[in-house]
């Protein structure tokens, strides 16, 4: 009856604080596992209303000359769901996955300044109900980039630029503590024996994130901060009749723009790097590379931000510098794209969900990036920028560069999160459906913008056959909210009856898989030492080793082993 | 065939015929196309290729290959290659995109060299080598452009000539556009015939046009200036010199006779005595 008994990796906790339960332990939380949770289920909240106000948008503009919302109306859709989607999704999901996985995936117990951690969640959840409320009175209409002199006063008197205003500066605030907190994590509590070499790409991919919040966040702050005071209290910052400058705000706005799209998909580049090895079955490709381009890109990315300002009056020496640099930051960019494919290359992909969102999204970004050369190309973005054709750039470069990973790396730590597994089923069903979604709508607004069709507009006339090309593009916004809401429905059935998942069901890499599912409050009893880029390799070959696994031989097996199925 | 390469290539690349600059822009799009096509296939190829050919099958070992370093600097320098090709192309297409030819000897004789500066911050305005070209204001206001020919003013610098929404402009001329704003920032565009130029206000931003043939160019507005930013359209109407003169001419008649009326009405109501004297001027 001797039955071989694969060794499991285990850690059995014994010092853990019970775990602390009711409400109002959510409320006062420092521990950063809960606090990642908060900011997943809320930010999550934020982005199903990014998505009603994106389809808002395309169903009035499903028909030429539509009235189903008010030109003011829909200035205000656009605005609410390009700010909802920057700043109350991409970027505090971001934060969130970063809080829940950073400390786990170092060897960590917490986060360095756990209070600190529960300030910026709650910063963060006043930040969206501020901005919000607004809609009980008026909307901001100015667009996510609040375009001036149209959003002063004069041009825009409703309160709506004010709660906009006050939604950067408190999620900015959210933002910029984390940032601090995150970088001070990283540089400090890392395991013995996990030097920077060794570290995981997705918190490679954090650190750099963090250090750019930290040199863009106060340029931002200082100019809604004029804002503020050019709405309210006489300053002329930015008035040409009393001395001031329009292009002051192009310029502060944008050197924090440009780096905050940077913000956005480094953590994602993080997660794919992550997740194609594990799927793969073969390490990742080049790690000193993608750890390279990481930071050559947080560097770079500064140095482009008037690429959006091409049509813009400004000194032919910045329009040739900014085209230089935006192309030069496109060879690390592709680099890692060249990477994860090879890490591809010759693996034994086993085709689980969080493989396909990582796969959809190098395909979608590669889309996003070569438009975005032409978009670089100065010239040529006299013709296609502010037009259909940046809309589609912009979304191809996010939802692959951001969503989609946002997506894969819920599907792959579901199960570490809630000790689940999520239906394999739901979950192709949905990256079928978000990515053929994605083509649907998006791939034809190239076509839109070089037809001449600008961004913005809450009508057009049926000239050519912009109101096919319109029609296809709303059907594809219906098709990926479709699957957006395949994955709602899977994680909600699942986090009842989903398959229990133990610590480590995909045979990963990284220490977050030597905890049980969910994790423990303290983490670790024990924290192992690191040998390599890939400690879980090293853990499961030492349990391997120690437990021959002979029957009768005497060798230890650890409590709870699992039975290995045929 | 052609024709369905051309067909499918318009599908692809902007729209232009209008004017030269248009035109250019067009062909180093088209240069750029081509280079993105073959990237694309190359790399959404191999990732396509590898997730199929290296599915998990029975029996399959994963290759623990950790980096190649010959491929990867290999492929970095390629990378960067393509990339000084597109820099040094766009370089050598940027003069005929940013500078215009001179005007045609068909052209208005309206043009001419002795430009004012102007009043607001600009950049350099791009000149043809002879240093004529008709200079047309271009003013955007929510929701409408309006159009200053002050190449028409009268010696004492007013009376220049305007127009609302429909830019007339004179064939085969070199026309220089100084686009302004006088509230909000707009965006001049009328995609057959050139890029698009922000209407900052407190600043002059340039652009050209040379139309070699008469017809009507439609744009609009392109940065978001309001609620009625959708309806802020561009027209531009080319017509042969002689009828632009003609036209000029007739727009500054009908502007001095209606100064005139004007002055006829302020002196009538100058010499309105009492309450209850309503007079309509």
């Amino acid at each position: 009856m001797a039955t071989y008994v694969a060794p499991v990796p285990q850690v059995t906790t014994h010092r853990a604080a019970p775990e602390q339960r009711g409400w109002t332990s959510w409320i006062t939380t420092t521990d950063h596992k809960r606090i990642g949770i908060m900011y997943m289920v809320t930010t999550f909240v934020f982005f199903i209303l990014g998505g009603v106000e994106a389809l808002m948008i395309r169903l009035q503009l499903g028909a030429p000359n539509n009235t189903l919302v008010t030109p003011t109306v829909y200035n205000q859709l656009f605005t609410m769901h390009g700010t909802t989607m920057i700043f109350l999704f991409v970027v505090p999901m971001m934060a969130g996955l970063a809080n829940y996985f950073v400390p786990l995936m170092i060897g960590a117990r917490d986060m360095a300044f756990p209070r600190l951690n529960a300030l910026s969640y709650w910063l963060l959840l006043a930040g969206g109900i501020v901005f919000y409320s607004s809609l009980f009175w008026n909307p901001p209409e100015s667009g996510w980039v609040s375009f001036l002199p149209l959003a002063n006063s004069n041009f825009s008197p409703s309160g709506g630029e004010d709660a906009w205003i006050y939604l950067i500066h408190l999620t900015g605030l959210s933002s910029l503590l984390g940032a601090i907190n995150l970088y001070a994590t990283i540089a400090n509590m890392r395991a013995r024996g996990m030097s920077w070499g060794r570290l995981p790409l997705f918190v490679w991919a954090i650190l750099t994130y963090s250090v750019l919040l930290i040199f863009a966040l106060p340029v931002i702050a200082a100019g809604v901060t004029m804002l503020l005071t050019e709405r309210h209290f006489g300053t002329h910052f930015f008035d040409p009749t009393e001395g001031g400058s329009v292009l002051l705000w192009e310029h502060l706005f944008w050197f924090f723009g440009h780096p905050e799209v940077y913000i956005m998909v480094l953590p994602g580049f993080g997660i794919i790097s992550e997740i194609l090895p594990v799927f793969a079955r073969k390490p990742i490709f080049g790690y000193k590379a993608i750890a390279a381009s990481t930071v050559a890109i947080a560097f770079l990315g500064f140095l482009t931000w008037a690429h959006h300002l091409f049509t813009f009056p400004l000194p032919e020496a910045l329009l040739v510098f900014v085209m230089l640099s935006s192309f030069f930051i496109a060879v690390p960019t592709g680099v890692k794209v060249l990477n994860w494919v090879a890490t591809l290359w010759r693996g034994s992909i086993e085709y689980r969900t969080p493989i396909l969102f990582a796969a959809s999204a190098i395909s979608i970004f590669t889309i996003g990036g070569i438009s975005g050369v032409f978009l670089a190309t100065f010239p040529i973005d006299w013709q296609v920028n502010e037009t259909y054709f940046v809309v589609a750039h912009l979304h191809f470069v996010l939802l692959g560069g951001s969503v989609l990973p946002i997506f894969a790396a819920i599907y792959y730590w579901f199960p570490k999160i809630t000790g689940r597994m999520l239906s394999e089923g739901l979950g192709r069903l949905s990256c079928a459906l978000i990515f053929v979604g994605i083509l649907v709508t998006f791939l034809i607004q190239h076509v839109i913008g070089l037809d001449g069709m600008p961004r913005r507009v809450y009508e057009y006339s049926p000239v050519g056959h912009l109101q096919l090309y319109n029609d296809i593009s709303t059907v594809g916004a219906f098709i990926l909210a479709a699957g957006v809401l395949v994955t709602i429905v899977n994680v909600v059935k699942s986090l009842r009856t989903g398959p229990v998942a133990g610590p480590d069901p995909w045979k990963a890499n990284t220490l977050e898989w030597f905890t049980p599912s969910p994790p423990p409050v303290n983490n670790f009893d024990v924290v192992p030492l690191v040998r390599s880029a890939e400690p879980m390799k090293d853990i499961r070959r030492e349990v391997e080793r120690r437990s021959t696994g002979v029957p009768g031989s005497g060798a230890t097996v650890p409590a709870g082993a699992r039975q290995v199925g045929v | 065939m052609g024709h369905l390469l051309d067909t499918t290539l318009a599908f692809f690349t902007p729209q232009s015929g209008g004017s030269p600059q248009a035109n250019h822009i067009d062909s180093l799009f088209k240069i750029e196309l081509y280079i993105g096509l073959v990237i694309f296939v190359a790399v959404e190829g191999a990732l396509v290729y590898a997730l199929i050919r290296f599915r998990a099958r029975k029996h399959s070992v994963p290759a623990q290959i950790r980096g190649n370093t010959r491929l990867e600097v290999g492929w970095t320098v390629g990378a960067a290659l393509i990339l000084v090709a597109l820099a040094v192309i766009t370089f050598v297409k940027l003069d005929s995109i940013q500078n215009p030819p001179n005007s045609g000897p068909e052209g208005s004789s309206l043009v001419s060299d002795d430009l004012a500066n102007s009043e607001y911050a600009s950049v350099e305005r791009k000149l043809p080598p002879n240093g004529k070209s008709l200079e047309i204001h271009v003013i955007g206001r929510q929701y409408i452009w309006q159009f200053v020919y002050p190449g028409s003013s009268e010696p004492d610098g007013l009376g220049a000539p305007y127009s609302y929404e429909e830019l007339v402009v004179p064939t085969n001329t070199t026309i220089t556009l100084d686009v302004q704003s006088s509230d909000v920032v707009h965006s001049w565009w009328v995609p057959e015939l050139g890029g698009k130029v922000a209407a900052v206000p407190g600043y002059s931003n340039y652009t050209w046009l040379k139309i070699s043939k008469p017809g009507i160019f439609r744009g609009q507005c392109s940065i978001l200036c309001g609620r009625g930013h959708a309806r802020m359209i561009a027209t531009v109407r080319a017509v042969p010199p002689a009828t632009f003169e003609a036209w000029l001419a007739g727009r500054k008649q009908q502007l001095s006779e209606a100064n005139r009326a004007a002055q006829v009405a302020r002196e009538k109501l100058s010499k309105q005595t009492g309450a209850g004297q309503v007079e309509n001027p």
